[in-house]
């Protein structure tokens, strides 16, 4: 059991530590590029929805800022009442996913309320240096903090919490999300040509490694200090007890499934903080994909299933062209079925009788 | 005198058949073998119902369910209650049984049991108390059912040159029952009784029949052109009717598209009306 005495203890040191490294957390030398620039507020909203943004920047580069707040709690995370102690950021799994353009400086202020009992930071997979932010980040329950970083590369990126000593622990609790940052005049075909899309989701993936009692049910811990070694146990046989989209078995399914209409342009941002995945979507393709999810790259064309690496975020866009429900899925099917690693689509719209059509309905096979 | 002798004989032979036939057969049967089902018998009843399976028109198109007036001419005598985990258990520690995968408390029904197992359980049981026992047809189970009973979700719109109306519709309409996941087993009786003193229909616990699964090809007279029966699913019955494969135990594998799959998968079982021959016997030496 690790008490909250031991995890600040602990996270205490680490930030002596990279103290001493970087420069002193308290000075911060005026960079002259952010200088001057306007400042832009962001409220950011729960996944699979996506903060309203422009694709192509329409004023220069801007100080975006943003705020998150560390939300420990218990969430149910299946259909028999399994509970996670998660931890999360602004209270969601995964995290909001926030949208910047390249250029821009993305200013975050983090919260750790006093209600916490770990402490927290962050680690911005499009940041340079320090951790990616972790190092200059690091927040003890009833501290804030704030974070500045230049988006210089175009591209999906996740961020994940990642306190020295418990980094794998924070992140398969829940502890991730992601950036996303647009090219200034948007995304582009290997032609370079404007793709643009009508609506975009982001389906954040998360495995959990939940414990279970001698009679092989899951465990309920009392607290999230009491869940950490049974839990660490489970983590180090690297099979997960769940593979979940947007934080819960179900979560995008049924009155919460995903919409479009035939003919509208869809990006499905999608990330992996830990652990590699492979979505597809069953009826549909990958009209340009980038996988690695970098858009100076482009993108991969007419995919089937993609391949998302454990550890970053990568863009789909597809234009839907039938109707009907549609299921997307990480296409290791006993995750996607077993483990709750499916999501749905329910798209309007007419059929198409040339794409597709039943020439003889099922009937009895003749002569028997 | 022989001759009225002999007649004498047979009047007071039919007497006394008639009094051990009137007599309650307490030493026979159920009770005899060691076994309490409390049972229900429902009246027989007219009612309209929904034919369970799929339903293609003639020109292939899918197309909803025929709506037929039964008129049962039979009452129904079915089980009270699911069958519980205690009296499962009998079942597995005679060895005629695999144990369930369900666990609670022992009266509370039995769940985690495929159709199989349903099947092997009545085949015990009737064995044990030579009476006939089996799992309801849908008919008999909507019989009992009453104002409980709830047929398949079906799409509120179809649309012949558009499939996919029929499955957007489906969809949304098990979305919005909204169900409650309910995985645990509750003792028997939590789920209320219905008009006809039947109890814990439709709760969370869904029920094996012994309908076969069926695609039927429709004339425009709702006569069938083809019907294609597959014994290898049959109709499940609950919070809305489904099909499942026999083998299945764990109903999350199936039954409902999207929404909650059926919490549990258990059974109650009606006991057929013996005839003539089968009173007679029952009377007769059996104790």
């Amino acid at each position: 059991m690790i008490t909250r005495r031991e995890a600040l203890i602990g996270a205490v040191t680490a930030a002596a530590a990279a103290a001493a490294v970087s420069f002193p957390a308290a000075v911060h030398a005026a960079p002259e590029g952010a200088e001057g620039l306007p400042r832009h507020k962001v409220e950011l909203v729960a996944p699979p929805f996506v903060h309203a943004h422009d694709q192509v920047a329409k004023t220069g580069p801007r100080i975006v800022e943003f705020t998150m707040t560390i939300e420990e709690k218990p969430v149910v995370i299946d259909d028999e009442g399994t509970v996670l102690q998660g931890m999360t950021f602004n209270g969601s799994i995964p995290g909001p996913m926030m949208v910047v353009h390249e250029g821009d400086y993305v200013e975050l202020t983090l919260v750790n309320p006093e209600t916490n009992e770990m402490p927290h930071n962050i680690d911005f997979h499009a940041a340079t240096g320090a951790l990616g932010g972790a190092a200059l980040s690091q927040v003890n329950p009833g501290e804030q903090v704030t974070l500045r970083f230049k988006a210089t590369r175009t591209g999906t990126f996740v961020y994940h919490c990642a306190p020295e000593g418990m980094i794998p622990w924070h992140v398969v609790s829940g502890m991730s999300g992601t950036i996303m940052v647009l090219p200034r005049d948007g995304l582009k075909n290997e032609k370079g040509e404007p793709l643009r899309y009508d609506r975009i989701y982001y389906v954040g993936e998360n495995e959990f490694y939940i414990p279970r009692d001698a009679d092989g049910n899951f465990v309920s811990f009392e607290s999230l200090g009491e869940s950490y070694a049974d839990t660490l146990a489970v983590m180090r046989g690297l099979v997960p007890t769940h593979v979940v989209f947007n934080g819960r078995v179900g979560a995008l399914t049924g009155e919460n499934a995903m919409k479009a209409k035939v003919g509208e342009t869809v990006l499905i941002v999608h990330s992996q903080a830990n652990r590699d995945t492979r979505p597809h979507l069953i009826g549909g393709h990958g009209d340009y994909v980038w996988e690695e999810g970098k858009f100076a790259n482009p993108p991969a064309k007419d995919l089937e299933t993609w391949f998302i690496r454990g550890g970053s975020a990568g863009a789909a866009l597809y234009t839907f062209l039938q109707p009907g429900v549609y299921a997307y899925v990480n296409h290791n099917l006993i995750e996607a079925v077993e483990l709750g690693a499916t999501a749905h689509f329910t798209v309007e719209g007419e059929w198409d009788d040339d794409l597709m059509t039943q020439v003889r309905a099922p009937a009895p096979i003749p002569g028997m | 005198m022989g001759t009225r002798l002999v007649a004498i004989a047979c009047v007071l032979l039919a007497g006394t058949a008639a009094v051990v036939l009137a007599a309650a057969p307490e030493r026979t049967g159920s009770h005899a073998a060691g076994f309490s089902p409390e049972t229900v018998t429902v009246a027989p009843a007219a009612f309209e119902h929904v034919r369970p399976g799929e339903y293609l028109h003639a020109s292939g198109r899918p197309t909803r369910a025929p709506r037929i007036h039964v008129t049962a001419r039979n009452p129904v005598e079915i089980m009270r209650y699911q069958v519980t985990l205690g009296e499962y258990a009998r079942c597995v520690d005679a060895g005629a049984c695999k144990p369930a995968d369900g666990r609670g408390p022992m009266d509370a029904p039995v769940t985690g049991v495929s159709h199989i197992d349903a099947a092997a359980y009545a085949a015990w049981m009737s064995k044990a108390t030579d009476e006939t026992w089996r799992l309801p047809t849908d008919e008999e189970w909507a019989q009992a059912a009453a104002e409980k009973f709830v047929p398949d979700v079906e799409p509120a719109e179809e649309d012949p040159d558009n499939p996919a109306r029929a499955w957007l519709s489906s969809y949304s309409r098990e979305a919005a029952l909204g169900r409650k996941a309910d995985p645990v087993a509750k003792p028997k009786g939590t789920f209320g009784t219905n008009s006809n003193g039947v109890s814990d229909l439709a709760g969370n616990v869904w029920e094996w029949t012994s309908t076969c699964y069926v695609r039927v090809t429709l004339a425009d007279d709702e006569g069938s052109v083809s019907e294609v029966e597959n014994c290898g699913v049959h109709v499940v019955e609950g919070f809305h009717r489904t099909y499942m494969s026999n083998f299945i135990r764990d109903g999350k594998s199936g039954g409902c598209a999207v929404g909650l799959p059926p919490d549990n998968l258990g059974f109650r079982l009606v006991r057929e009306q013996p005839g003539f021959l089968g009173r007679l016997k029952a009377s007769l030496g059996r104790s």
